[in-house]
């Protein structure tokens, strides 16, 4: 019997204190944040990374999304003559849910699972190490600056998803569903209201905090050499991503 | 720079593998620790740098006891230190110039001009030139070892340790190395503390040098003195004979 309570229990035990090991890893971060140096260029170095790099991803996923949004509601919208809803329909998907979430997504298979590889590279190769040698601490060298950059650039990607995705859905629905373009955007000005889009921007800011923690987490733990590193950045993709998602359906319930 | 251990015990998983170790490191002085692959020299390194704390025991550095010191306090001892890692740890991402020259941007004001001129003093130290602006990709192991000791020797520090400095190198690289840590120690004057278990170069570089078998140092002295032990643990370990475990 102990044995089964034992067997079922382990794995919420490990789950608790791998918990509680991020939650500390957070503490140290924004301790480390309000501590001179401030590291500004290495912030500057992660923005560019995590935001300018990310551009390209962002742009393609968010504009398909809204070209796809826009075919699917199309078609269900004409069934009872609704098509005038489709601008609305994406715009509103786009800001409140699939900007944030799929540049979340995108993001986290592209910056995080990068930010395991590199810090759990230089965890097995003791650049980390030597790093403490040279009286550097890591969580403000290499963690603050990726945190702080993912959480500053995720909102900064989300508007660009978002403004590319409507320009996607508008393509798709005005140029090639023949929807009318007046009434297309003003359907958007008049359902999309400013908390729609600020509450998006607040999602994506803690999905950056989410994939950028994980991904530092798993690196800076990473033990057994490049084996080591292969785990630590898948299992930072799944948990960010599974992280974004749950964390998505709660962030939207409280604002929504 | 005195270092001294007492007593420092550490285990693993309940693996010991520091048992109530007890070493003084004379100053200014090269002193190699030698010992089985696996046999704790990297832990004991790691402590005396403030890496791994003890389960129990003290280290000291001069008068400071660094196992009972704070990070920030542990931090400011750190920088009396150089340390060569067996892979040279070297910061893939930046030159080699900017590798030698991190440390020196962390911890002084030194404009960019007074930098450059340091980093090329310690690449000439260790016998490089015309490498600041490549990766460490580009190096080869001995290279790699040699800016390695550059960085270690940016800070001008008071204690350099050397985690296997000849491992994985050729017999010619080995010796180049060696000689760099006898003209290194010549010229800085530092507390060397160097942990190998390649006997060649221990006898040819070591003030003295101490013995670590089973969590404990079993001997300890003279290169001299150790090569002519009466214990058959170290008569079989200088001899390259392997000895059955219990």
């Amino acid at each position: 019997m102990l044995q089964f309570f034992e067997y079922v229990g382990k794995p919420f035990v490990l789950l608790i204190e791998a918990f509680g090991k991020v939650i500390l890893l957070l503490a140290s971060t924004i301790r480390w944040m309000v501590r001179p140096p401030y590291r500004i260029h290495e912030i500057f170095k992660q923005m560019e990374f995590v935001g300018v790099n990310s551009l390209p991803v962002v742009i393609i996923t968010g504009a398909f999304t809204g070209m796809v949004l826009a075919i699917q509601t199309y078609y269900g919208f004409k069934m009872f003559g609704g098509e005038s809803l489709v601008g609305a329909t994406v715009a509103l998907s786009m800001t409140r849910e699939l900007g944030p979430a799929i540049t979340a997504l995108m993001v986290t298979g592209r910056v995080g699972s990068a930010m395991a590889a590199e810090i759990g590279t230089m965890r097995v190769t003791e650049q980390i190490d030597a790093l403490y040698t040279m009286s550097v601490n890591p969580v403000q060298y290499l963690i603050m600056p990726r945190v702080v950059a993912s959480i500053m650039m995720l909102p900064v990607l989300t508007i660009v998803s978002d403004f590319i995705g409507i320009v996607g859905g508008y393509f798709v629905g005005v140029r090639l569903l023949n929807i009318n373009s007046g009434i297309f955007v003003a359907r958007i000005i008049e359902f999309v209201t400013l908390s729609d889009i600020v509450n998006g921007l607040i999602k994506s800011a803690v999905f950056g905090l989410i994939l950028s923690l994980v991904g530092c987490y798993k690196g800076f733990g990473t033990f057994g050499g490049a084996a080591g590193v292969g785990r630590a950045t898948t299992q930072s993709v799944v948990i960010s991503s599974v992280s974004i998602l749950i964390s998505d359906y709660f962030l939207t319930a409280v604002m929504f | 720079m005195k270092i001294e251990l007492l007593n420092v015990c550490k285990s693993f998983k309940g693996q010991v593998v520091l048992d109530n170790l007890n070493l003084t490191v004379e100053p200014n002085k090269i002193t190699v620790i030698i010992g089985k692959s696996g046999g704790g020299k990297s832990v004991l390194l790691k402590h005396v740098i403030g890496l791994i704390r003890p389960d129990s025991g003290s280290v000291f550095i001069g008068d400071d006891e660094i196992s009972a010191l704070n990070d920030k306090k542990l931090n400011e001892i750190r920088k009396n230190f150089g340390m060569l890692f067996q892979d040279a740890a070297l910061f893939d991402s930046m030159t080699v110039g900017d590798n030698i020259a991190f440390p020196i941007r962390e911890h002084t004001r030194f404009s960019k001009a007074e930098i450059d001129v340091i980093v090329k003093e310690k690449l000439r130290q260790v016998g490089l030139k015309r490498v600041t602006q490549k990766m460490p990709s580009e190096l080869s192991g001995g290279m790699r070892k040699r800016v390695g000791l550059a960085r270690a020797l940016a800070l001008d520090p008071k204690i350099i340790l050397f985690d296997e400095p000849t491992t994985g190198l050729d017999p010619i690289m080995c010796d180049a190395i060696d000689r760099l840590i006898v003209k290194t120690q010549r010229h800085t004057n530092a507390t060397c503390l160097v942990i190998s278990h390649d006997i060649d170069s221990t006898f040819k570089i070591a003030h003295k040098v101490a013995m670590l078998y089973d969590g404990k140092i079993i001997e300890y002295g003279s290169p001299d003195k150790i090569k002519w032990s009466e214990n058959p643990v170290v008569k079989n370990f200088i001899e390259g004979k392997s000895i059955s475990e219990h």
